[in-house]
């Protein structure tokens, strides 16, 4: 203990850092450290959010040489070597070994052939809450020990802790955010029109701008309605403005109905933008590709265009446009005063197996060193409100980042959370009403009956 | 193994020892046959018997719910619409396809170049039905932009009508002016000697011919006079005032204004100037006109059918089949054809029968085996339809266009997660599909009889 405090102290005073010899002070490092510097267990996670530029993650992660972890997750290709340099960190830091696997689109089907085969991964990074719930629900997975959740207390908001809770107790660690909040619009098109998007914050300011728009010869906005999940989005975001969080969660749940006059207020303001001439005509057979390229193609019609972060991708494929310059976007606009909402998607890490090495890279996870990895390769928005913002690549990926760490309201896209016979379903249920809904936004009593049908059906009651 | 050889040698000497070659030769059927025995009850007897069953499970398949399934089959919307239309499919694409095939047989068979006709309407059989869903449904896009179909059609109707100059233009709100079945009109009368102008909105500044000036205001109108402009009364980049000419705003040229008098008729018209400006002259004075901008300036024109939409998805999807279908019957009674004794049609028109006649009387009667044979494949053909209603129809006419079997995959695997009623779908199918596999069991019988 002594000669290990020793070469701690050493290694400290050649790095130069306060946390550090605080730590040796109390003379409790317990690692065989060598190279990284490291602070006690007690502080669980550090605050300054540092890293040393090289990937290497600095705090006291322990010390697991010899140990391996099996970490599986959506990520392959470019997002898989970027979420290997985090884990190199990690190993870097531990001495462990951390094979990781992609399970590509078959996430549940993967982990639970893994589990009835008795061979669980350690950790698991899932995009379904429904399935952190479900195998929370079965004891596959555990709750998270008392330094992850200090550490995720400290670095998440309340929004995202909830998220990563199953009957109060916090089994996720969500690592990766998409925010589905936001209103991509060509430059080009509103500066003609003489459209400010900083009048658009408010839905009312929103429609006048579209306004403009149509005057200047352009349709306001373009959407693709071919398939329903566009329009659910659509919905899930004027819903959480108008009804708020707590609302949103009941109707998630399927506890107060589709016919509720909230579902009736929201579906009341879609329609005083769905059927006006503000919309390009033809949504009914666009699919939502061509609408981002009617927004920001090679002649583009429209001026706006509505989806999630990943509409950058979509231009960037188009190649019309670039994103920062002419394509930019601004959060989706506040109804009656709303407080800042983002209504997204994400990755939460979950652990299978009950050991220090595994709990420890939860941690790891769970402070700003993991994702500050990442976040400087470009595509990782993390919700860890932890992570530097300017570490984001460009001001478009930044300002997206800061949208969703700002929200006071998130929520996870509720047509992935409802049971997908209701909510995911090609031609039917959520997605099918909204569709018809977008044909027809007059008759919003005959929408919430059919959705409270095909709801009611779709929940089994 | 010395036995068989002896039974086997007394089998051929004569037929005495019945009993001792039974044994051996029910050994050898039963090996023969258990195979095949096998592979047809795990693949073909134990599934529809697991699916009757589940068909009466609820979603989960825990709970038996008797013939719950098959009501809501009948009653819920979507999966009647879905039944609706497979009976549709059934009455309309075996008959055009088998109607087809045989004009197709009958005519070919008179050209020389008939092998390659035939090749050609039957290449649509190469191609994956999914293939051939992808590419009806580029072709009925409704934007004449994207869609063959729609392209074509707009192509034709430019031909026979002028391009207006300025689609798609809209009056400027508030301005006392109106625009009503695609004609802008002020909203006021007038009586000559007066003003009235037209600030339009929603034409793009690059679409403003670029002879045009900045707007001017509008000429002091004289005796007998109405005056005015009309220009655009958006400023690039924002700003102005709305209703009023603010610098930067353009001139319309080229638009004609009409004066309208009271019973109806055009009293006097114009066309504007670079600057916009209009002079409609040669008015009664003391007469109160209207003045409008006819639809001829801005009529976007024939902009396609909405091929893709509820309306006309059922009747492209069938269409998308025959395309496909008719080649094989064709073939099929081609080969019907080319197979027939030639000396009863010869003896027609020996007798003096037309070939309309002959056609009717003999050669189609003649033909009827095959043509019920490729009926009765096609029924069978279509009440399977899948792909092609998966792929063609776009989200907002899915429903309209929807048939049992594409039901069957969203109930069970197309994320409904409702196998139960997935499993009474397929029940369904297979009832419906069985008269006319009884039917054609039955026929090949009579033809091995006969």
């Amino acid at each position: 203990m002594k000669k290990n405090g020793l070469r701690s102290v050493l290694a400290g005073v050649t790095l130069v850092s306060v946390a550090l010899l605080g730590a040796c002070a109390n003379g409790e490092t317990d690692g065989d450290v060598t190279a990284d510097p490291t602070t006690d267990g007690e502080t669980s996670a550090p605050v300054d959010g540092e890293t040393d530029g090289n990937g290497e993650a600095t705090g006291d992660w322990g010390d697991f040489s010899g140990e391996t972890l099996n970490v599986v997750a959506a990520w392959s290709g470019g997002e898989q070597a970027n979420f290997e340099q985090v884990t190199a960190a990690f190993e870097e830091a531990t001495g462990a070994t951390i094979s990781y696997e992609s399970f590509g689109d078959n996430g549940p089907t993967f982990i639970q052939g893994r589990l009835e085969g008795g061979n669980p991964p350690n950790v698991a990074i899932v995009g379904q809450p429904a399935l952190m719930q479900q195998l929370a629900s079965a004891g596959d997975i555990l709750p998270l020990n008392d330094e992850v959740l200090a550490a995720v207390n400290e670095n998440y908001s309340q929004s995202w802790l909830d998220l990563g809770s199953v009957d109060g107790e916090v089994y996720g660690v969500w690592f990766k955010a998409a925010n589905k909040s936001t209103m991509w619009y060509n430059n080009d098109i509103w500066s003609e029109a003489g459209a400010d998007p900083a009048a658009a914050e408010e839905w009312d300011g929103f429609l006048e701008q579209l306004g403009l728009i149509r005057d200047s010869g352009y349709a306001g906005i373009s959407i693709g309605a071919d398939v329903g999940w566009p329009l659910t989005d659509w919905f899930e975001n004027v819903y959480l403005r108008t009804a708020g969080a707590e609302m949103y969660d009941q109707l998630t749940n399927h506890e107060i109905p589709w016919t509720d006059p909230s579902v009736q207020e929201a579906l009341e303001v879609l329609a005083t933008l769905w059927g006006t001439d503000l919309v390009q005509d033809g949504g009914g057979q666009r699919d939502f590709p061509t609408s981002v390229t009617e927004v920001f193609g090679a002649s583009p019609a429209a001026g706006t265009v509505y989806e999630g972060d990943f509409v950058a991708g979509n231009i960037a494929d188009d190649g019309n446009s670039t994103v920062g310059e002419n394509a930019l976007f601004f959060d989706f606009p506040s109804i009656n005063g709303s407080a800042p909402a983002v209504v997204g998607g994400g990755d939460v890490a979950i652990q299978f197996t009950e050991d220090e090495a595994t709990s420890a890279f939860m941690r790891f996870l769970a402070s700003p060193e993991s994702a500050s990895i990442w976040v400087p390769n470009g595509g990782l928005t993390s919700p860890n409100s932890g992570v530097d913002t300017s570490l984001y690549p460009d001001e478009i990926s930044q300002q997206i980042a800061e949208a969703l760490v700002g929200a006071e309201d998130f929520r996870f896209d509720m047509s992935d959370l409802t049971p997908s016979a209701f909510g995911g379903t090609q031609g039917q249920g959520f997605w099918q009403e909204m569709i018809t809904f977008y044909e027809n936004p007059d008759d919003v009593q005959g929408a919430m009956e059919r959705l409270e049908a095909a709801a009611a059906s779709a929940y089994n009651e | 193994m010395t036995d068989t050889v002896a039974t086997s040698t007394t089998a051929r000497v004569g037929n005495r020892s019945r009993p001792s070659r039974s044994g051996p030769r029910w050994l050898i059927i039963a090996s023969f046959l258990t195979p095949a025995l096998i592979v047809l009850g795990a693949l073909v007897v134990y599934p529809i018997v697991f699916t009757l069953v589940r068909s009466f499970y609820d979603r989960g398949g825990e709970e038996f719910v008797g013939w719950t399934n098959y009501v809501t089959m009948f009653t819920n919307e979507t999966t009647f619409t879905a039944i609706r239309n497979n009976v549709l499919w059934v009455l309309v694409a075996p008959a055009a396809c088998t109607i087809l095939g045989l004009v197709f047989a009958v005519l070919l068979e008179r050209l020389k170049w008939k092998t390659a006709f035939r090749l050609i309407i039957f290449m649509p059989m190469a191609i994956s039905m999914l293939a051939a869903g992808v590419i009806f449904r580029s072709m009925f896009q409704e934007s004449p932009q994207l869609g063959t179909v729609n392209a074509a059609l707009v192509a034709v109707d430019s031909v026979f009508s002028d391009a207006a100059y300025y689609p798609g233009a809209n009056p400027r709100g508030d301005a006392g002016i109106e625009a009503e079945a695609g004609i802008i009109a002020a909203q006021a009368e007038l009586v000559p000697g007066e003003q009235q102008n037209f600030p339009l909105v929603a034409i793009r500044q690059d679409d403003v011919p670029e002879e045009a000036v900045q707007a001017a205001a509008a000429p002091s109108a004289g005796e007998g006079e109405l005056t005015g402009v009309v220009w655009l009364d958006v400023v690039s980049g924002g700003g102005g005032v709305n209703g009023e000419i603010d610098d930067g705003e353009r001139g319309l040229p080229g638009i004609r204004v009409d004066a309208v008098a009271a019973d109806g008729t055009i009293a006097g018209n114009a066309v504007t100037e670079v600057d916009g400006t209009y002079v409609i002259d040669g008015l009664d004075p003391g007469v109160s006109y209207r003045l409008a901008l006819p639809a001829a300036n801005f009529s976007e024109g024939f902009q396609g059918v909405s091929w893709l939409s509820s309306t006309f998805i059922n009747a492209v999807v069938i269409l998308s089949y025959i395309w496909i279908w008719a080649g094989f019957a064709m073939v099929m009674i081609s080969s019907g054809l080319s197979a027939m004794d030639r000396s009863l049609q010869e003896a027609a028109r020996m007798d003096g029968a037309n070939e309309w006649r002959v056609f009717t009387r003999i050669t189609a009667p003649l033909l009827a085996p095959v043509l019920l044979v490729v009926l009765v494949t096609l029924i069978i053909n279509v009440l399977k339809i899948f792909d092609l209603v998966y792929v063609i129809p776009p989200g907002t006419s899915k429903p309209a266009a929807n048939v049992i079997a594409v039901e069957m995959w969203t109930q069970s695997f197309g994320g409904g997660n409702h196998y139960g009623l997935g499993s009474a779908l397929a029940i369904l199918l297979l009832v419906l599909v069985l008269p006319s596999m009884i039917l054609n069991i039955r026929r090949f019988r009579e033809e091995r009889r006969s």
